[in-house]
């Protein structure tokens, strides 16, 4: 799972980096120290094996044929590449992407912020709060969708009848290619916000008390210490939050999928859902891989993109 | 959180090799399984099937078929998994629109017919490829008027009949809608399987005589797609209000707030035990009458290792008399057989009392459009250009015509 190896990478960072584990002194000892670890990776390298480093390989090859999934693969090389190249509805369907990330991060960050800081004070009844904000992260998308369909329903939905109590005429959401997309990010807000909650909330907890006291002596007030305390120690918490959040807005998809199925009229396509299509409805399963593999190429960037840029920004300790 | 979505294709390699690592076991000496997938009985026949998988089984001994029941909307994406791992089963349900892609990619063994006379000519034909058998069909239902007979009453109309055009039917739904109440006049769906048909009743056709582009951008076509993208907003509800969702239809009618409704026999079951009188009629036509028509077929998986058995397995399920038998008594869609004399008992059964109104909408029939390539992208084409017609943002003609571009790219006109 990409949180938890993600998580773990920077749990290791600070429990390893001052003192490294002393090097095995003999071959004997280093084989069986190897097998040891080999022994505890085996349960989670054999599915990652399976699941994801064949496929991606696989996925590699399929990507330079062309094959409707039936008949037999035909090698083209980098036909399909090209192809995606040409087509508009290629940077149609990254531009929806970008479109649900860049909707998607600030309310997800903020909204978890917000929780995370009302739930960290001395609240009655707090680990009940907790509780009920994660419950929509461990619900299935399937029945989320579902709800979030019947409360943005144009005629008959909850929050069009709450917005025409105001005077307003509420818009045809998901049956309207202008709003499909907000429709989707709303959702996935909605259900990701204690995840987001969660995480921040511990980034909190490690912040030394301290650091809070010190900066009350010297006469900061609650902003100041927010910006000034709170916000540069919660960075590495942040940090995580954006990484994970980027790469999985990259790969949203079952939301789309069981929201708006990527229309009307394409306008909530995203890239995953388009490769189910050209997967399964479209048997372009060489175009599909090509583009799985852009995607890759395309998150790869990013995530190093910010891996660098991390160190102009986020504190550890 | 999720990541194997990424390289999700690849994941049909995987199972691949998954799978070939538990093959079958051997079987004891001369009892064999043969499996069959099937869409055709989910949705409350699988014991309908059940009864006809027994009664084979008992017919031949020492052989086992291993159901395995799918719905309709999974079913092509599994198969296609199943075609791309290699772990077809031995006997694979089909429709006449994914037929040519399964017989194309040499999926299907051919068949050596042993009662072809049973089987109703134009659907054997429609699952052979030069003359050569790759599927036998196992079913066929047509697409009727449903009507609710107390609203007519209500709004003081003649019910439908076989000889009403589509101006009959306009009035009909106004006068129906004026009702008020929350009482629609006439349901039709805004897509690609009614959009062909309507093409056809008004003596068009939605691709040319060869199938390598498009023929509906005419005056012809654009008033049949103004046929169906018009009733939105009068005489039926709009996509906000609903229309277009899974049985909105169906469940509109059954409500009593539907005066009619296009759909298939399908439904009969659904709208059994309405606590108002209905009826059927044959699909009213504008310059002619055409009626869609839907047939199912099994075919055998060229790499079975049971193909006897799988063809006797095919054979009984499409022609026994087991099975015109359950069929017509559940009046689960219609045998494909050719004795009009068994097919007679269809007409005695309880409701709809117009069934006779299913065989006369064979007398002109719209057969859904083929193309080699590019089937289901021609399909959602249309139907994304239709709707966009119906929500007001495009005209019909602006939304045919980019339609028209669109289709012809893809199935290479």
């Amino acid at each position: 799972m990409s949180v938890s190896t993600l998580q773990t990478s920077l749990v290791d960072r600070a429990a390893v980096e001052p003192s490294r584990p002393a090097r095995p002194r003999s071959t004997r000892k280093g084989i069986r120290y190897a097998i040891t670890v080999l022994a505890f990776l085996l349960p989670s390298a054999v599915p990652l094996l399976l699941f994801v480093l064949i496929p991606m390989v696989s996925a590699a090859w399929i990507s330079l044929t062309d094959w409707n999934l039936i008949s037999p693969q035909v090698f083209v090389g980098f036909d399909n590449f090209v192809q995606l190249l040409s087509e508009p509805r290629t940077a149609a369907v990254f531009g929806n992407t970008l479109y649900y990330i860049l909707g998607y991060l600030p309310i997800v960050y903020l909204g978890g912020l917000a929780l995370a800081l009302a739930l960290n004070q001395a609240l009655k009844g707090r680990a009940l709060w907790r509780s009920i904000y994660f419950l929509p992260v461990v619900t299935s998308w399937i029945a989320v969708a579902v709800v979030w369909r019947w409360l943005l329903n144009p005629s008959n939905g909850v929050v069009n009848i709450a917005l025409g109590w105001f005077g307003i005429d509420g818009p045809g959401w998901w049956t309207d290619p202008a709003w499909s997309m907000p429709s989707v990010i709303l959702a996935s807000a909605w259900k990701d916000l204690g995840f987001v909650m969660v995480i921040l909330l511990a980034g909190l907890q490690a912040i030394n008390a301290d650091l809070y006291d010190a900066a009350k002596v010297d006469g900061a007030g609650p902003w100041a210490r927010f910006i000034n305390v709170t916000l540069p120690m919660l960075s590495p918490s942040t940090f995580f939050v954006i990484v994970i959040s980027l790469i999985n807005g990259f790969q949203v998809f079952d939301q789309v999928y069981a929201m708006t199925g990527g229309g009307p009229a394409g306008s909530s396509q995203v890239v995953v859902q388009q490769i189910y299509d050209l997967t399964f409805r479209y048997g372009q399963a060489g175009e599909a891989s090509a583009l799985s593999w852009m995607l890759f190429a395309v998150i790869l960037a990013v995530t190093v993109v910010q891996i660098i840029g991390q160190k102009r920004w986020v504190h550890y300790g | 959180m999720k990541r194997s979505l990424l390289a999700a294709t690849g994941l049909a390699a995987v199972a691949a090799l998954v799978l070939a690592g538990c093959s079958t076991e051997p079987a004891p000496e001369g009892d064999i399984t043969i499996t069959y997938s099937n869409f055709i009985s989910n949705g409350g026949n699988e014991e309908n099937l059940a009864t006809i998988v027994e009664a084979f089984e008992a017919e031949n001994p020492g052989v086992t078929v291993d159901v395995t029941t799918l719905p309709y909307a999974d079913y092509f994406t599994a198969l296609q998994t199943d075609l791309a791992a290699g772990t077809l089963s031995d006997v694979v349900d089909t429709n006449y629109d994914f037929f040519p892609q399964l017989a194309a990619a040499g999926a299907l063994a051919p068949i050596e017919v042993s009662n072809a006379g049973a089987y109703r000519e134009s659907l054997i034909d429609a699952y052979s490829v030069d003359g050569v058998s790759y599927g036998l069909p196992s079913s066929f239902s047509t697409v009727v008027l449903y009507y609710n007979a107390d609203l007519f009453d209500q709004a003081g109309l003649e019910y439908p009949t076989a000889d009403w055009t589509w101006a009959d039917e306009q009035a009909a739904a106004e006068a129906i809608t004026a009702l008020g109440d929350g009482i629609w006049g006439s349901h039709q769906p805004v897509s690609f399987y009614e959009y062909y048909k309507v093409l056809e009743q008004n003596g068009e056709s939605f691709l040319n005589a060869d199938g390598t582009a498009v023929a509906f951008n005419t005056p012809g076509g654009i008033e049949a797609a103004e046929w169906l993208v018009n009733k939105s907003g009068t005489v039926m509800p709009t996509i906000e209000q609903g229309q277009g969702t899974p049985d909105f239809d169906t469940n509109l009618f059954v409500e009593g707030k539907l005066g009619m409704l296009h759909t298939g026999i399908w439904v009969f079951g659904a709208v059994a035990d309405v606590p108002f009188a209905w009826d059927i009629a044959v699909e009213p036509g504008n310059t002619q009458q055409a009626s869609a028509v839907f047939s199912n077929a099994v075919g055998v998986s060229a790499n079975s290792e049971h193909v006897e058995a799988a063809t006797a397995f095919a054979e009984f399920l499409t022609s026994s008399q087991t099975m015109v038998d359950v069929r017509l008594d559940a009046g689960w869609e219609l045998p494909p057989i050719s004795d009009e004399e068994q097919l007679a008992v269809y007409l005695t059964k309880d409701k709809p009392a117009n069934r006779q109104a299913v065989f006369d909408s064979l007398d002109g029939i719209a057969l859904t459009p083929i193309v080699a390539t590019g089937q289901q992208e021609m399909q959602d084409i249309i139907n994304e250009e239709l709707i966009e017609a119906q929500a007001g943002r495009k005209s019909v003609a602006d939304a045919l015509a980019s339609a028209e571009e669109r289709i012809n790219a893809v199935i290479g006109g």
